[in-house]
């Protein structure tokens, strides 16, 4: 971490991810581990969620939602039975840190399942991991079989009287599943769609009972909330984004990685901790969470990195999954191969993501091309417009992101390929691999 | 007595839909409010009968404040959003952002639809069609690559699926999962390519299949029946009632040039709803079949100097050779099967009584007692809707419904579909119980939720009794006890059913298996009961029959039931027979009855198509089938279900004007005289005229149960039913219908299959059978077989009903 100051970063989560065989009970026991469980049985459940409340976490997948509030939408006086759901299906493009997190340190996480079960009056507990990670899936369910072992999981645990049993469970390879009501099907065994709201998962989730469904890093938050404090927890980002989160930076910079860092970070900070763009090569747009969010660009280096900062820039913090793009990169093939992969992952209930995603890539391909007119970059706007909040769940909103934020600060690039007949970039530029002398 | 709760009862909300402030009962969705103000919101996935999904995604509107004075930012789905006090919605009528979201949605749908229109036969009664022409753009700006499918696929024999026409809005998966129960169709893959399938070793075989090819808002499913057969805009739409069971569903008969193209389901909320049964929608290509008679025909008759065949003869010589062989033939009784209407049935028992001057009549055309005679003349007949009859709606609201002697999905369709909408959890008041007194659980009773009774062929009198002394049944005044037809032959069972139900004040339905049945009941084809509930027996109710019938006095002596004629015809104690409708194989002893067409002197046949019966008989009258004429049904519940004739042909006549001819003939020889009537229109004014009896009702003559354990014997009890989808003649016609029916298998404990199983050969006092087997829950001692759907059924070829039949390993053939 040559160059640029690394004491901004604040490693929580990625603290033991450099340790001997981090991802050992061993390892994480010898630093702490499983210790906030004790914190959280010596609280009330109720303290636990204002414990979460109070430190002002909010969702770590995406949508900023606070953690704790969602925890105290379950309804105590059900009497189902509670859930807690992790949402570990991490597929959206870009976004790659709660499949290192498990990698490097499945314990943490479990340690948060444990509080947060615990918090909401839940026995069981399920993890839905993205089917295609099958070492992830392994390493997690190694982690739940020493845990069991070690009497961190099952019944009276550490000696407080309260049970909880963990399962792990794979997906079938389906982005969809990442929308926790299509999660919730697919733990039910039955195809990944979204489910119509309400009833909200909170009220009627998995098998119909009250669940709660965290992502990851919400999840592997906890242990450190109660074992140092809300009030530890809320002095780090900004008034409304409190706390750290884990930075994704890929792509086109020097160190790519994992930065973890209060919220409010700027992307400047972060690309000169990762020692800058790719050598010769000037910033040209990036994701701030992922390829859901719409696209920003160099003028953005100094958006406060929090859910307030981006939104007001014009985009969505989202998994601080930072795509960095430098010059070499066309911006309509990026967008192609983005729309594609929407196109490939609706999930065909609804009609504006399953035929729009279509289209979007039909006209887009053609435009690649250099086939169409600039009347092209109007339809893809209106389609886009007739997609966005008219589909049935976020899926198809995250598809018109690219589009929209290419064109409203590329359309002149769009327009160079109708007018240079095709793609005036050379593909092999963009590779990191690029032989000397490609030129953009 | 209404099931529908009182208009005032209801809870209201006040919404303003479009600038226009409108009332509409709480939990209403926004879709169905704003009909209430003349607007129609385009929509696919939304069906009224099926639980919001919001797919399509074709409905959205735009609801500036929600009721809390904050709007949605977003256009909603009003499929699924029920309307709040104070809500303002603005539809594609007000709102330019609605209207552009719904054109948005129109233009996405269309993009991967084929709009081969011109080809299709959704084509010109198309929802696609329709709202893509009145909430569309003129122009598409699509000119891309559409995704296409090699066409059709078969996803039963069949309904037939064109993908690429398809707009995936699951109307077909849903109905199939949520109200017929058959989730044999499921969405599989994802995307643009998402398609409705099957697995393949499990075709859609549903009773209600064809239900979803009529709730395709495009035409991706066809039937193999109708597929390329017409067009809608070709069409002569005539509604109806189903003939093909007791249970009155409203249907639309489409026919082109005087021939019927299709049938589907008519809307009937009281009735059946929006559903029908694949026989009433495929069941209607018997009345074409090439043995359709369609004229009159007389015996040469060799003692008269004939070759004793069968000869065409105008209407006029066969009522005239009729009325003189049944004079001849001194005594003469009538015996009537199901597809009879109730003006048919009037008059068959008018002229039994003022014609041929006998009681000597019955309509039971299958195993019947003298304590089911009883039983309907003191139960039965005269109770209706709003008259002490069970209705659809009161099997929704009662607590528990009790099935003996009835499998509803085979024998009473809707009866099936309106039990499993009222068992389905979740529903106020917690859903209907069903409990079967049956021989095995059956998947119709798995899909009402219910609960067995198991119950060995003629243990149901005792089962029934049991039912009051177990507190863990609760019957009471909130329960229904629904008996079938099949309960006459165990004694005791009807006299215990009416005994419960007077007991614990449970209400009491009997349901027929045949259209005409009931019908038959109201209108006297029966040897103790006159049209109207009059009792024959009862002196008062002749004289009043006879005064509004203009005659002196009626048959004093109750008559013989339809065993007892066939035995008094094979004994010469009977000359005579008018018969229509009856199949042999159908009745109690179908050897007996073909030797009472064989040993009666001389035999007037009324029917539809070319049977055994009208090749033994003397004078044969081409009867017309429903479609060719108007009439009435009786439902179950009593309630009367009159419909048009659909077409006007010359070829055949309703029977009661054949009767009516015959009687004319009689008459003018001194035997009775004219019936009065010669048309339906006549017949239905002297039916009203004459009205129902109030006087004394008859009593029931209660039979004591019957020992379950008497009887027992060597092998095993035998239960049988009919099945639905079977080889009745009346679902000739249609091979693809006909392959969509359950493989016909007999059920055997576990213990007795596995020993004799895979095939079982069943031997009765009739005959032997070689049968596919299938272990169920059956008690050890009992066997179930369809009746009729192998061979001539299990009445000509095995055994008669709760009789022994002996189980062997069979060979397999």
């Amino acid at each position: 971490m040559s160059g640029a100051a690394t004491d901004v970063l604040t490693p929580v989560l990625t603290d033991n991810w450099d340790q001997e065989r981090s991802w050992t009970l061993a390892a994480y026991e010898s630093r702490g581990g499983y210790r906030a469980v004790d914190t959280a049985f010596a609280m009330a459940p109720d303290a636990v969620i204002d414990a979460v409340k109070e430190s002002g976490l909010r969702g770590r997948g995406g949508a900023g939602f606070p953690t704790g509030m969602k925890w105290g939408f379950i309804p105590q006086d059900n009497p189902r039975p509670k859930y807690l759901v992790v949402n570990a299906d991490e597929s959206e493009p870009g976004t790659c840190k709660d499949i290192p997190l498990m990698m490097a340190s499945p314990h943490t996480l479990l340690e948060g399942v444990i509080i947060s079960s615990y918090a909401i009056r839940a026995n069981k507990a399920f993890i839905y991991i993205r089917g295609e990670v099958l070492h992830v899936i392994r390493r997690v369910q190694r982690a739940v079989q020493e845990a069991y072992a070690a009497g961190h999981l099952g019944s009276n645990i550490h000696g407080s009287g309260y049970d909880l049993d963990v399962v792990v469970h794979a997906g079938a390879g389906a982005y969809i599943c990442g929308e926790e009501t299509a999660l919730l099907e697919g733990l039910e065994g039955r195809r990944g769609q979204p489910r119509l709201r309400p009833p909200f998962p909170a009220v009627a989730g998995l098998y119909a009972s009250p669940t709660v469904i965290n992502n990851v890093e919400s999840i592997a938050s906890v242990p450190s909330i109660i074992g140092r404090g809300h009030a530890w927890f809320a002095s780090m980002g900004t008034e409304k984004s409190k706390g750290v989160g884990i930075f994704s930076l890929s792509g086109h910079v020097q160190r790519p990685g994992q930065y973890e860092a209060p919220l409010g970070i700027t992307l400047r900070t972060l690309i000169d901790l990762a020692g800058g763009v790719r050598e010769g090569h000037e910033l040209k747009f990036w994701t701030p969470g992922g390829s859901s969010t719409p696209l920003l660009t160099g003028e953005h280096l100094d958006v406060p990195l929090d859910f307030e900062g981006v939104g007001s820039a014009g985009s969505m913090l989202g998994t601080r999954a930072l795509q960095i793009f430098d010059d070499s990169v066309c911006v309509v093939r990026a967008v192609l191969r983005w729309s594609e992969f929407y196109k490939h992952e609706s999930c065909g209930k609804c009609t504006p993501c399953r035929e729009g995603t279509w289209w979007l890539v039909q006209v887009l391909t053609a435009l690649e091309k250099g086939d169409g007119t600039e009347a092209d970059l109007d339809l893809l706007l209106d389609q886009c417009d007739n997609i966005l909040g008219r589909s049935f769940c976020a899926l198809a909103d995250g598809a018109t992101s690219p589009i929209v934020s290419s064109i409203q600060f590329f359309r002149d690039e769009y327009v160079a390929h109708l007018t240079h007949g095709g793609c005036p970039f050379d593909p092999a530029a963009a590779t990191l691999f690029a032989p000397a002398g490609a030129t953009a | 007595m209404s099931t529908t709760p009182e208009k005032a009862g209801v809870d209201t909300v006040s919404v303003t839909i479009d600038g226009i402030q409108v009332d509409v009962p709480k939990g209403t969705l926004v879709i169905r409010a704003a009909e209430q103000i003349g607007v129609q919101i385009p929509r696919f996935c939304d069906h009224p009968l099926l639980a919001p999904v919001g797919a399509c995604r074709q409905c959205l509107v735009d609801i500036p404040d929600a009721g809390n004075g904050r709007g949605f930012p977003k256009p909603q789905a009003s499929c699924t959003i029920p309307v709040a006090e104070g809500m303002v919605v603005n539809t594609q009528a007000t709102s330019p952002v609605a209207d552009k979201a719904q054109q948005g949605i129109m233009e996405f749908l269309l993009v991967n639809h084929p709009l081969d229109c011109p080809v299709c036969d959704k084509g010109g009664e198309c929802p696609l069609q329709n709202q893509a022409m009145s909430n569309g753009r003129g122009e598409t700006r699509f000119t891309g690559v559409k995704r296409t499918y090699p066409k059709p696929i078969n996803i039963s024999a069949q309904v037939l699926l064109d993908r690429e026409r398809c707009i995936l809005c699951a109307r077909c998966t849903r109905f199939s999962q949520e109200i017929a129960g058959d989730p044999f169709i499921e969405l599989i893959e994802r995307g643009a390519l998402q398609q409705v399938g099957i697995y393949e070793r499990e075709p859609f075989e549903s009773y209600f299949s064809g239900n979803t090819i009529q709730i395709c808002p495009v035409g991706a499913l066809t039937s193999a029946d109708y597929r390329f057969r017409s067009r809608p805009f070709d069409l002569v739409s005539t509604p109806s009632v189903a003939e093909h069971d007791a249970c009155g569903s409203a249907i639309r008969v489409d026919h082109r040039r005087g021939r019927v193209m299709r049938r589907l389901a008519g809307n009937d909320p009281e009735v059946n709803e929006e559903w029908i049964t694949d026989k009433d929608r495929f069941g209607f290509h018997y009345a074409t079949e090439p043995d359709r008679l369609t004229y009159p025909q007389v015996r040469d008759r060799v003692e008269d100097g004939g070759d004793g065949s069968l000869r065409p003869a105008s209407w006029t010589e066969a009522f005239a050779v009729a009325a003189r062989g049944l004079r001849a033939a001194g005594s003469a009784a009538v015996l009537t099967g199901g597809r009879v209407t109730a003006e048919d049935a009037y008059a068959y028992s008018k002229f039994a009584r003022v014609s041929l001057g006998t009681n000597d009549i019955d309509f039971r055309a299958r195993p019947l007692s003298a304590e089911e005679a009883s039983f309907l003349a003191a139960e039965v007949v005269l109770r209706g809707p709003g008259n002490g009859g069970v209705t659809y709606g009161d099997l929704e609201a009662a607590k528990t419904v009790v099935l003996a002697g009835l499998e509803p999905e085979d024998e009473a369709g809707m009866i099936f579909l309106r039990l499993r909408k009222a068992s389905k959890p979740g529903r106020p008041g917690g859903g209907t119980r069903v409990v079967a007194i049956a021989p095995y659980a059956t998947r119709s009773l798995t899909k009402m939720r219910g609960q067995l009774l198991r119950t060995a062929p003629g243990g149901e009198a005792a089962a029934l009794e049991s039912l009051s002394s177990h507190a863990e049944f609760g019957i009471d005044s909130t329960t229904v006890i629904l008996v079938g037809e099949r309960l006459a032959t165990v004694p005791g069972a009807l006299s215990a059913a009416a005994g419960l139900a007077a007991r614990t004040g449970a209400r009491l339905a009997w349901v027929p298996r045949r259209a005409g049945d009931r019908g038959a009941v109201e209108s006297g084809c029966l040897p103790g009961l006159l049209p109207g509930g009059r009792p024959v027996a009862d002196p008062a109710a002749r004289v009043d029959a006879a005064t509004t019938w203009g005659v002196d006095s009626l048959p004093e002596t109750p008559g013989r039931d339809a065993d007892a004629i066939v035995a008094a015809l094979r004994a010469g104690e009977i000359g005579g027979l008018v018969i229509g409708g009856v199949d042999p194989d159908d009745t109690s002893d179908p050897a007996a009855t073909r030797a009472a067409v064989e040993a009666a002197s001389f035999v007037v046949a009324l029917e539809v198509r070319e049977t055994e019966v009208t090749r033994a008989a003397d004078v044969v009258f081409p009867a017309a089938p429903v479609a060719d004429r108007a009439g009435t049904f009786v439902t179950w519940e009593g309630r009367p279900r009159p419909f048009p004739a659909v077409f006007s042909r010359p070829t055949s006549l309703p029977d009661l004007r054949i009767l009516a001819g015959i009687a004319e003939e009689l008459g003018a020889m001194g035997a009775g005289h004219e019936l009065g009537f010669r048309t339906v229109e006549e017949a239905r004014a002297q039916m009203e005229e004459m009205g129902p009896w109030d006087g004394q009702r008859a009593t029931l003559d209660a039979v004591p149960a019957s020992d379950p354990t008497a009887g027992a014997g060597a092998g095993l009890a035998l239960a049988t039913w009919k099945l639905l989808i079977d080889n009745g003649v009346m679902q000739d016609g249609d091979k693809a219908y006909r392959a969509t029916g359950r493989k016909p298998v007999a059920r055997l404990g576990r213990a007795t299959y596995d020993a004799v199983g895979p095939t079982v050969t069943l031997t009765g006092d009739r005959g032997s059978v070689t049968v596919p087997a299938e272990p169920a829950d059956l008690d050890d001692g009992v066997v179930w077989v369809p009746a009729n759907s192998f061979g001539n059924g299990v009445l000509a070829d095995l055994a008669s009903p709760g009789s022994r039949v002996t189980v062997a390993k069979g060979t397999d053939a």
